[in-house]
């Protein structure tokens, strides 16, 4: 089986994927607004400051949209397949992409309460990724 | 109507086959394609001095505007290689227009096509596309979405805010076929049922197969000249009667509503501009990448408010002979996709069904048609009004 895609970061986004290496979610937060946005952007989308710093966040969200993913994109995921691709709105604002773990890809629903956990690609670099907080909850 | 100076009319089109065409390159497509439009419009190659063209997953040129033209034989005074993704079919006659229009010159060859399906297997095309810039090389790709999932999320949250259901994306392709059955040259023509959509092979829910578009090779080409040059062509000129652009996010994960897009910008500029609504359009060529993608359209383009897409596609409305007649010569889902060039085969059609020469599936006395071409994600949208007669739009 071909290797997952791994991330490769650039001076933008390097804080990221460190911080992902240390299981910590960080946002990049603009130093002028305080507001958070993300993907990584040049300038801040809210008030257009070039001062962005990169923040710890609590992790939790909800889940803004879902698909449950049953044909691969390339080998690396074909044993992966029946898997979820989520839209995780965090709590403090910001959306981002993710795989919900550890629960089954049929009870996972718009809205679920999850929280960041950590998936360890092979050379070290760590994926976050979202689960469920109550299993129980769907 | 006084005739402006340098007022640009659309004169020709051309498609290569449209479908599996083994053993004809992106070029020889594209050179078939071409040749159709400038017989179409009466005219030779020497006679052309604009190109446009779109950049190509099969080939990896430099700068493809000058690659076409030189294998064309072309020495254009003003050549542009346009990428708006998806869209840029829609912009390339956003540009031949404006360079007429500003003397640059006079007669634009817009060509674009590949063999995306003939070039490398299916499963290559999927796993290019999925890699090939629509997800995020970071904070995407890594999460093994299809591009069909990007789509996916879009449907199952409209489905979760609007209550749109299965059934009603599935009807889009339904329909979207019947217009195929009726083009000689789309791709898959069979008929299809709603059932045979909700029973197809379960992609990435809520999007079946047939709820995709299709992988295809051909390519499609319009010639658009000076108004002045076109007098006494045996074709009939159509206009260009307003344009717009729109863009609200770049990826799908960074975009916080996805279920409104840059099509809402795009259609009120290019409806403005035009000085016309939605209830003037006698038939509409919507980007139809997905099923989810044509009911969010119909919506941002404001011919049903947010959330009615679904309803408003129901009982027949988009099929052949209905109210709205939509992506008539059968879109990516059923007549043709040969990746980025996709949506180009979508102005050829609004310009066919203007001249009334769209055979069993011409739509009565079409005379004003919307052209949508959608990039990315839902990212980048492109908004043409055509018309069949020159009014409708300041000199």
């Amino acid at each position: 089986m071909s290797e997952r895609p791994q991330p490769n970061p650039d001076p933008a986004t390097a804080p990221y994927w460190t911080g992902a290496s240390q299981r910590q979610l960080v946002m990049p937060q603009c130093e002028a607004c305080e507001a958070f946005h993300f993907y990584p952007r040049t300038l801040c989308p809210h008030c257009g400051s070039q001062a962005i710093r990169w923040s710890p966040v609590s992790g939790f969200g909800s889940i803004y949209s879902m698909t449950v993913v049953h044909r691969a994109p390339s080998p690396a995921f074909e044993g992966l397949v029946p898997y979820v691709v989520g839209l995780v709105a965090l709590d403090e604002g910001p959306h981002l992409m993710s795989n919900i773990v550890n629960c089954e890809p049929a009870d996972v629903h718009i809205g679920q309460k999850v929280l960041a956990t950590f998936l360890e690609l092979s050379d070290g670099v760590a994926l976050p990724v979202f689960e469920p907080i109550d299993k129980k909850s769907s | 109507m006084t005739i402006a100076p340098h007022r640009a009319v659309i004169s020709g089109i051309g498609e290569s086959r449209v479908g599996r065409v083994p053993g004809r390159s992106a070029l020889q497509l594209q050179a078939d394609a071409a040749l159709a439009a400038a017989a179409d419009a009466g005219i030779a190659f020497h006679d052309i001095d604009g190109l446009m063209t779109t950049p190509l997953r099969v080939e990896r040129w430099n700068m493809p505007a000058g690659v076409v033209a030189h294998q064309l034989g072309l020495k254009p005074n003003y050549l542009s290689t346009v990428d708006l993704a998806g869209a840029s079919g829609v912009a390339m006659i956003s540009q031949a227009v404006q360079a007429i229009e500003a003397g640059l010159c006079h007669t634009v060859l817009c060509v674009a096509g590949q063999n995306l399906l003939s070039h490398k297997s299916r499963a290559d095309a999927v796993k290019s596309m999925a890699e090939g810039g629509s997800a995020h090389p970071q904070f995407e790709v890594p999460y093994g979405p299809l591009v069909p999932s990007l789509y996916a999320l879009i449907a199952q949250r409209h489905m979760h805010e609007f209550g749109t259901t299965p059934e009603q994306l599935a009807e889009v392709a339904v329909a979207i076929r019947q217009h195929a059955g009726l083009n000689p040259n789309a791709h898959k023509r069979d008929p299809l049922t709603i059932d045979d959509v909700l029973s197809s092979r379960m992609i990435t829910t809520p999007l079946h197969v047939l709820d995709c578009a299709i992988v295809s090779d051909g390519a499609a080409a319009v010639i658009v000249t000076r108004q002045d040059r076109a007098q006494g062509h045996k074709t009939k000129p159509v206009y260009l009667h307003g344009q717009g652009f729109g863009l609200r996010h770049s990826h799908i994960g960074e975009h916080k509503d996805i279920t409104t897009t840059g099509a809402v910008e795009s259609g009120a500029a290019a409806f403005r501009s035009a000085g016309v609504t939605p209830a003037d359009i006698d038939v509409a060529q919507i980007y139809d990448c997905f099923t989810i993608t044509v009911i969010v359209e119909l919506e941002d383009l404001g011919f049903c408010p947010k959330g009615e897409g679904g309803r408003f596609v129901e009982g027949g409305r988009i099929r052949p002979g209905g109210a709205l007649p939509i992506t008539t010569h059968g879109g990516l889902l059923s007549g043709g996709h040969p990746g980025l060039p996709g949506g180009f085969f979508h102005v050829v059609e609004a310009i066919r069904q203007l001249r009334g020469e769209a055979g069993q599936r011409q739509v009565p006395d079409a005379e004003l048609a919307l052209v949508h071409g959608n990039g990315g994600v839902a990212s980048v949208h492109a908004t043409l009004i055509l018309g069949s007669q020159p009014h409708g739009r300041a000199p």
